[in-house]
């Protein structure tokens, strides 16, 4: 009997092959965005995480303030004082790079381009994996005396010299030129999305002098000598930080001390809330693709019920005509799950390659959407089919 | 044949659709027994009750009350799934309306009852092949019922009818879409089908021309039947 409904599924499957078409459509087309969107998302997060990781675990970053982003409370930035402290009196530092940012536009000759100049020594270079592509990083003289002299990135030389060598060039930012005496290798783009290679970076003194016209410094990194406790360096630096800004026994610290794993939970939980979001987004399209299956299904109830009452008229028995309907439901949804499942994973390996994040394959959400389809699929088409048959048979052959 | 229990019989069947005020007796207790071999056709204006008889003679509507005998099993008595069986295994339906399923070749739909019987596919093919050779549609076989004219979706209807070799075939207005040169083609067959392999038939028409090709003919009036004779040239 089984066999034989089986056959009688695919016949029925074959001779609406529209209407299996459309059905197998919705649900493609569902678990494909959903699983599309999830494994980027997830790929992102991941890169995310990578590179900071690959910053090494050996980095602190110091930051004024409780939080990132708007609604950060004012917070006494950092000042030179500030640094020189943690380098002398903290046990297990290995370098202290401050930074301090300004956006400005540097041309040389008829270019000119808009970037972010960042003032800072030449710890700097080696806390952020920076290699000098040619010519030299700061003197001594030049970082204590605050001389505009300046390392470029890869893109700022592309935009403002082409294919010249920048190395003793001169650039003007602002009011002042600024002798180029380095460049830095390529990085490529940052997990969330930067050019990180679009830098200027300058002595602190420079920047602070001609551009910014503070003493701020807006964060310290400070990277932790082999064999050191991180813990117990943050621990010191909270300590130290906090007598320094004269906090009190019972107040919080306005400022942040974050490892890498912190700085990476603090950055992921944006692509994470981004991988909700286009999640979210997906599993509308798996809705409306879920609305076009039942859609489909109740437009043909009615050739459906005639049919159900031909097959009972013939002799059929309840339970064959509904073996049948189910078994079509569940094969025309498989098929549609199958293959939205290998569509999603060659549009996440396509689109990954693209978008630089790495592919991961996530079984939880491809069960899930595979479910979900497979489940609207089957609720569609089966119940109106039970409807049909619990009919009397010349009830459903004059369905009209 | 005067002692063995006849084929089908209803005894005081009654059919009432909807309930109260709004009630209506479509049967009013209906006798009628039908021999085996026999070929009945049941007159009647429309709404005298001869379709509602048809369908509870070919189990698929149940009276309200009264008694329908099947080779002597009380088909009242039997629960969906006997019915559906019975069905399986002792009739044949052909419909006004065809009822083929669309988009489905001729062989395909005169195979459904055999699949349901559980037939083998080589005697399924070879069986659907005979009957549509039966009923003159050799070679057209793989033609879907959209492809082909009225006359010859009715010859597929009465081939998936007969594929079985049922006990009774239940025609309800089979001409009655047809124009009058198909429908004598149509009559000849069915006729055939009964003198030569014996297949009882029962008929619902209201062309008197289609009736005279039964043997007896049975008139339903207001849910009764108001007569019942020997067709004079068939005999």
């Amino acid at each position: 009997m089984l066999w034989n409904t089986l056959l009688l599924a695919l016949r029925a499957i074959r001779r609406n092959l529209m209407r299996s078409f459309l059905t197998v459509l919705g649900i493609v087309i569902g678990v494909a965005a959903v699983i599309t969107m999830v494994t980027l998302g997830n790929g992102a997060t991941r890169s995310v995480s990578d590179q900071i990781s690959s910053m090494g675990s050996n980095l602190l970053m110091l930051l004024p303030g409780q939080r990132f982003g708007p609604g950060a409370e004012a917070a006494p930035a950092f000042k030179s004082a500030d640094l020189d402290a943690v380098r002398t009196q903290i046990s297990g530092v290995e370098r202290v790079a401050p930074v301090a940012n300004k956006t400005a536009t540097a041309v040389f000759q008829a270019s000119n381009w808009s970037t972010v100049v960042t003032g800072s020594s030449n710890d700097y270079f080696p806390a952020g994996n920076w290699v000098l592509a040619a010519g030299r990083n700061f003197s001594e003289i030049e970082e204590r005396a605050g001389k505009a002299v300046c390392v470029i990135g890869d893109t700022v030389r592309e935009k403002l010299f082409g294919r010249q060598n920048p190395v003793g060039s001169e650039i003007r930012i602002k009011k002042f030129a600024c002798e180029v005496i380095g460049l830095l290798k390529p990085k490529g783009q940052s997990a969330m999305g930067q050019d990180q290679d679009d830098i200027v970076v300058m002595p602190l003194r420079t920047v602070q002098r001609r551009l910014t016209g503070s003493q701020d410094i807006t964060r310290l990194i400070v990277s932790v000598k082999d064999g050191a406790s991180i813990d117990a360096v943050k621990h010191q630096i909270t300590l130290l930080l906090r007598e320094r800004r004269n906090i009190g026994e019972n107040e919080d610290d306005d400022f942040r001390v974050m490892d890498t794993r912190q700085i990476a939970e603090t950055l992921t939980s944006t692509t994470k809330i981004l991988t909700m979001l286009l999640g979210a987004v997906a599993a509308v399209s798996l809705l409306v693709g879920g609305i076009g299956i039942m859609n489909i299904m109740l437009v043909s109830v009615t050739e459906r019920t005639r049919e159900i009452g031909i097959r009972l008229a013939i002799g059929a028995l309840e339970r064959e005509v509904l073996l049948q309907f189910l078994i079509e439901a569940v094969v025309l949804s498989s098929l549609g799950g199958l293959i939205g499942i290998a569509m999603a994973t060659a549009a996440s390996i396509a689109l990954a390659g693209t978008m630089n994040v790495p592919y991961t394959f996530d079984a939880g959400i491809n069960l899930l959407s595979f479910l979900f389809s497979a489940a609207i699929g089957v609720i569609f088409g089966y119940f109106p089919a039970r409807r049909a048959a619990g009919l009397n048979p010349i009830d459903a052959l004059r369905h009209e | 044949m005067t002692d063995a229990a006849p084929l089908l019989r209803l005894s005081g069947i009654t059919k009432t659709y909807g309930r109260g005020q709004a009630a209506f007796q479509a049967l009013k207790s209906i006798d009628l027994a039908v021999e085996a071999g026999d070929f009945v056709a049941i007159m009647g204006p429309s709404g005298s009750g001869k379709s509602t008889a048809m369908n509870i003679l070919g189990c698929l509507d149940t009276p309200t009350g009264g008694s329908y005998e099947f080779r002597g099993v009380h088909v009242e008595a039997l629960s969906r799934n006997q019915r559906a069986l019975l069905r399986r295994r002792y009739l044949g339906f052909v419909f006004q309306g065809f009822n083929l399923l669309a988009r489905t070749t001729a062989l395909e739909n005169v195979e459904l009852p055999l699949i349901y019987r559980g037939e083998r596919a080589g005697t399924r093919h070879a069986a659907a092949r005979a009957a549509l050779a039966q009923v003159g549609l050799k070679g057209w076989e793989h033609h879907t019922p959209g492809e082909l004219s009225g006359g010859q979706q009715q010859r597929v209807a009465i081939a998936r009818a007969i594929v079985t070799r049922p006990a009774v075939l239940l025609a309800d207005e089979p001409t009655g879409n047809l124009d009058t040169r198909t429908s004598e083609e149509i009559m000849d067959l069915i006729g055939a089908f009964n003198r030569e392999q014996g297949i009882t038939v029962l008929m619902v028409t209201h062309e008197p021309d289609m009736a005279a090709y039964a043997k007896r003919i049975v008139r339903f009036l207001d849910g009764r039947v108001d007569s019942d004779r020997r067709s004079v040239e068939a005999a």
